[in-house]
């Protein structure tokens, strides 16, 4: 067995050491009906790295991958260019085979690299602090719900119909644990937010208000009149970013008062990995930075003067305060943090702008030739990267019949919100540097003939 | 001296007594070089990535351009793979050694999972993909589904859990959920005090008050003590097996019993899987839920911090519950993938959702490639040679260091130690430190909270003898000279790129973000 190490030789030499007559009775301890005598019935024996691999080659050759299909699927997951040498650096068996940094001496690299990856995120986001990751954006997203409860003390949260389903239902699973007062309604298909009812709605019950920035339609809306209001009736103000990339060319949340920026950072180094692992961004102002949820790094000195990076904060964390700690999360996404942070400083801020100017102009491009399709309406007024479309027909039918042509073409409203049959002909459309003219003329095609 | 015509001196001929580790002048120790943050060697005018310029056309982002600069440094590509490649030479990792962390299963990460995970067909899929573009992906979680329920004996497993703690979280919604459908609300769930810190948090997230359930001398939760305080507010137990004092928990199928018949349900935590695995089904044992670190038991590797993926296998009672998405096969052999969409009256009973798309797909092609590669053959052999080595640890240490429970029986695949017996003064925090400068990486340290000056010990399945032989010795050599009183012991590690750092002054002036020095200066 390639992964095992000890001989036969060593069991019977170890087995003397340890007093027993084989491993067998080092299993005493369970109670006798308990014990399984064999191998479980009905499962294969081991294999060698050649079969393995064909079997799991030809699992993976029954999935159309994106490079092999003209590819517009969005919705809170983006295909984006990852270099070369981000891959090879997470390879690297001293970052990729550690853990979490408990004995800060010998796990300065991770440690400097989420001080690194804190900085990048707050300064990212427009805030003064960030912590080390969460598991992705939708369970960053009910975190700051719950962190927002703790601080105002209060129970009502103020959804904005702009919010990714998922993340939606990810908090509705979570408040009927938690008992808070999601108040939520479904989206129209109009390229008009709901910024106003928003305001609206703000009281002095209001925990806080959360918005998605560009929301799940694509539209980008200010929100600093809702910022103001949120603070006026001391409520904070959680804004969740799905797509990073767009911060290279949009004001940041922190600029429009933003109390508490989360979002997914699958955009900038992770991939796509059918939905996981991901990685949960979490900023917040400084002042409350001690209500965080989640892994914290910061500088200190070590004995001998020089500085370095520890872990921090932890009175917040489980393994310390347990039954009160401000979350239960112990690892969270340590090698998608890294592989955002070694991206992000290839891109650095000069190529982080390029990167977005050049999305958001392939994505003009796109809506452009796409809305001149007959029985397409573009129902956005603004967007970055990302648009809806309104189509004539069933849009989670045309997205099975494009697929069945060989394009991904989009992720249908109905899909993610099936209980709004007013949403059926919505389609949402991503369009990042990895799209081609080409891509865009064969969907528009496609299009045109399924639509007929 | 002996020379070359040259002038090329070849063999030593001066040895500094004096000075034997002299400064240098860049503060760099020839292998081991100092590296600064990005902040302090990058700028935002450069960059590592070069684009194809496009036409840029009129911004449709509604007037929110973004006007002032971020403030992030970018380095060239070279500068880059360097300046992570000499972050990486200040990690200890288990690639360059023994990294026997108690409770974390430190085992190898097969490379061959690596290769996997970054097939196309698994690496570069969209989690919204129409479900007929997937149905490879859906295959590999419906694989590793039924390996997971086969190996732990349960009726069906949730799958989207990002990793342990989140597992935890599934496994008492379900019973929450339970409970709630037969009009039940209890309020209590008993934790043993050698928990994890994530079982009580988990359980006051739900929303549950958490009471601690009491352990026998011999480190076992005490049965009859639990019986006593079963009743109608108790909604759960949460018990890991083996327990964090490396035990297994013999009355196991007596506590399941009773908190079934006092109307509760058993939580398992299931980070201890790998001393199991092949030869006991918790199943077998009544647990209703009980959660699988796949970056545990099942090799995906721990990545400075993750990600991980936890698994959660359920009990028919729960089985109902389970979180939303999962997948199913069908009659045809194709997959389908159960979400909002196609839920249904079908999966009304399903507790909602936990996270959005389907979990650690990443970590499922990795354990899957682990699973297949040891078969269930390998797997048995797995657990036994996880405990043959941990028992070797124990009895081939418990002459130097107090093990409290080395009465207790065979340890299962992790062996727990005290700092009794250490001279005044001198701490398992001193023996940590020492393992350092021995070139391994520290057991874990002051857990299970139920034992004074804990080393938790866990040597998992991938070490040789050879190199638990030299571990050995290495720990029994700190243990005599903490016992000696060896002073030079309190300031180690030496040879670390770090001293012991100053974790006071990090809490108590929390530095978090790289502020410039002016702005810095300026604040104060």
């Amino acid at each position: 067995m390639r992964y095992l190490p000890l001989t036969d030789i060593d069991r019977s030499a170890m087995l003397d050491v340890v007093g027993a007559s084989s491993i067998d009775d080092l299993f005493v301890d369970v109670p006798a009906e308990a014990r399984l005598s064999a191998k479980i019935a009905g499962l294969p024996d081991h294999a060698s790295e050649l079969a393995v691999e064909r079997h799991m080659g030809k699992l993976a050759r029954q999935n159309l991958s994106a490079g092999d299909a003209p590819f517009f699927l969005g919705a809170g997951a983006y295909r984006h260019h990852v270099p070369a040498s981000v891959d090879h650096l997470i390879q690297r068996g001293e970052f990729l085979t550690a853990y979490t940094p408990y004995q800060p001496e010998i796990a300065q690299g991770t440690l400097q690299v989420l001080f690194e990856f804190q900085t990048q995120v707050a300064r990212l986001f427009g805030c003064d602090v960030a912590n080390a990751s969460m598991y992705d954006g939708s369970t960053a997203c009910w975190e700051a719900i719950g962190m927002a409860r703790r601080i105002t003390k209060r129970g009502k949260a103020l959804l904005s119909n702009g919010l990714h389903p998922h993340y939606v239902s990810v908090a509705r699973t979570m408040a009927k644990f938690t008992g808070d007062d999601l108040v939520y309604r479904t989206p129209e298909c109009d390229g008009e937010s709901d910024g106003v009812e928003l305001l609206r709605e703000i009281d002095r019950d209001t925990s806080c208000v959360v918005v998605q920035y560009p929301d799940i339609l694509g539209r980008i809306s200010d929100l600093s009149s809702i910022a103001e209001k949120a603070h006026e009736a001391g409520a904070l103000l959680i804004v969740v970013v799905t797509e990073p990339v767009a911060l290279g060319a949009l004001k940041s949340p922190g600029e429009m008062g933003a109390d508490i920026v989360v979002g997914e950072g699958q955009s900038i180094g992770v991939g796509l990995q059918f939905g996981g692992p991901y990685l949960g961004l979490f900023a917040c102002k400084s002042k409350y930075v001690r209500q965080m949820p989640g892994r914290l790094c910061g500088e200190t000195v070590d004995a001998a003067g020089q500085r370095g990076f520890v872990l921090t904060l932890s009175t917040r964390e489980q393994h310390i305060r347990r039954e009160k700690a401000t979350s239960n999360i112990c690892t969270n996404s340590g090698l998608c943090a890294l592989a955002f942070s070694i991206h992000m400083t290839l891109l650095g801020e000069a190529g982080l702008r390029e990167l977005a100017e050049i999305n958001h102009a392939r994505a003009c491009e796109a809506a452009d030739i796409l809305s001149a399709v007959p029985g397409v309406r573009l129902l956005n007024e603004s967007f970055f990267n990302e648009f809806t479309l309104v189509l004539s027909k069933d849009a989670r039918e045309v997205a099975r019949t494009l697929a069945e042509r060989g394009i991904l073409g989009g992720v249908s409203l109905g899909r993610l919100m099936p209980d709004a049959p007013e949403l059926a002909n919505g389609l949402i459309v991503a369009v990042t540097e990895m799209t081609t003219s080409e891509d865009i003329r064969a969907l528009a095609d496609a299009l045109k003939e399924v639509l007929a | 001296m002996t020379m070359l015509k040259e002038g090329r001196p070849t063999a030593p001929a001066h040895v500094n007594k004096e000075h034997p580790d002299p400064a240098t002048a860049t503060g760099n120790r020839a292998l081991m070089l100092e590296e600064p943050l990005i902040f302090e060697i990058g700028s935002t005018e450069t960059t590592g990535v070069d684009f194809t310029p496009v036409d840029k056309p009129a911004s449709r982002l509604g007037g929110l351009e973004r006007k002032r600069s971020i403030g992030l440094p970018g380095l060239s590509e070279q500068e880059t793979v360097r300046h992570y490649t000499r972050l990486s030479r200040q990690n200890y990792a288990i690639d360059l050694g023994l990294f026997p962390l108690g409770s974390c299963t430190m085992k190898h990460n097969p490379r061959l999972n690596e290769k996997v995970a970054r097939m196309p067909g698994f690496a570069d899929i969209h989690p919204l993909a129409p479900v007929a573009t997937v149905q490879g992906a859906l295959a590999v979680i419906h694989e590793l589904a039924e390996w997971l329920k086969t190996l732990t004996g349960m009726a069906a497993v949730a799958m989207s859990p990002k990793a342990g703690a989140h597992g935890e979280l599934c496994g008492l919604l379900a019973i929450r959920a339970a409970l709630e459908a037969r009009g039940d609300a209890r309020s209590v769930i008993l934790v043993p005090e050698s928990a994890h810190g994530t079982n009580p948090a988990t359980a006051a997230f739900c929303g549950y008050k958490v009471e601690d359930i009491p352990a026998t001398p011999d480190g076992r939760v005490d049965l009859a003590a639990l019986k006593a305080r079963l009743g109608p507010d108790v909604a759960a137990v949460m018990i890991t097996n083996p327990n964090t004092c490396g035990l297994f928990e013999r009355d196991m199928k007596a506590i399941s019993d009773a908190v079934h018949a006092a109307g509760a349900l058993v939580y398992c935590d299931g980070a201890n899987f790998n001393a199991i695995v092949g030869r006991v089904r918790p199943g077998d044992l009544g647990v209703d839920a009980m959660h699988i670190n796949l970056h545990k038991t099942f090799s995906t590797p721990h990545g400075g911090g993750g990600p991980g993926s936890g698994p959660v296998v359920l009990s028919e009672a729960l089985a109902p519950y389970a979180p939303l998405p999962f997948v199913e096969k069908l009659a045809d052999g194709s997959f389908a993938l159960v979400e909002e969409e196609t839920a249904g009256e079908h999966h009304a009973g399903s507790f909602g959702r936990m996270v959005a798309f389907h979990g650690q797909m990443g970590m499922f092609t990795r354990a899957l490639t682990y699973i297949l590669s040891h078969g269930a053959d390998g797997l048995r052999q797995v657990s036994g040679d996880a405990v043959l080595n941990a028992n070797y640890i124990l009895r081939s240490l418990d002459s130097v260091l107090d093990a409290p429970f080395g009465g207790s029986g065979p340890c299962m695949h992790e062996a727990l130690f005290s700092d009794k017996g250490l001279a005044e003064g001198f701490t398992t925090l001193d023996i940590a430190k020492g393992l350092i400068d021995e070139g391994f990486h520290p057991m874990t340290m002051y857990f299970p909270l139920v034992v004074h000056g804990a080393m938790l010990i866990e040597p998992t399945e991938t070490e040789s003898k050879a190199a638990l032989d030299q571990f050995i010795m290495a720990l029994r050599s700190l243990a005599e000279r903490a016992k000696a009183g060896d002073e030079a012991l309190k300031g180690a590690p030496y040879h670390a790129p770090r001293r012991r750092l100053d974790e006071t002054l990090a809490a108590r002036k929390p530095v978090l973000v790289w502020i410039e020095e002016a702005l810095a200066e300026a604040a104060e």
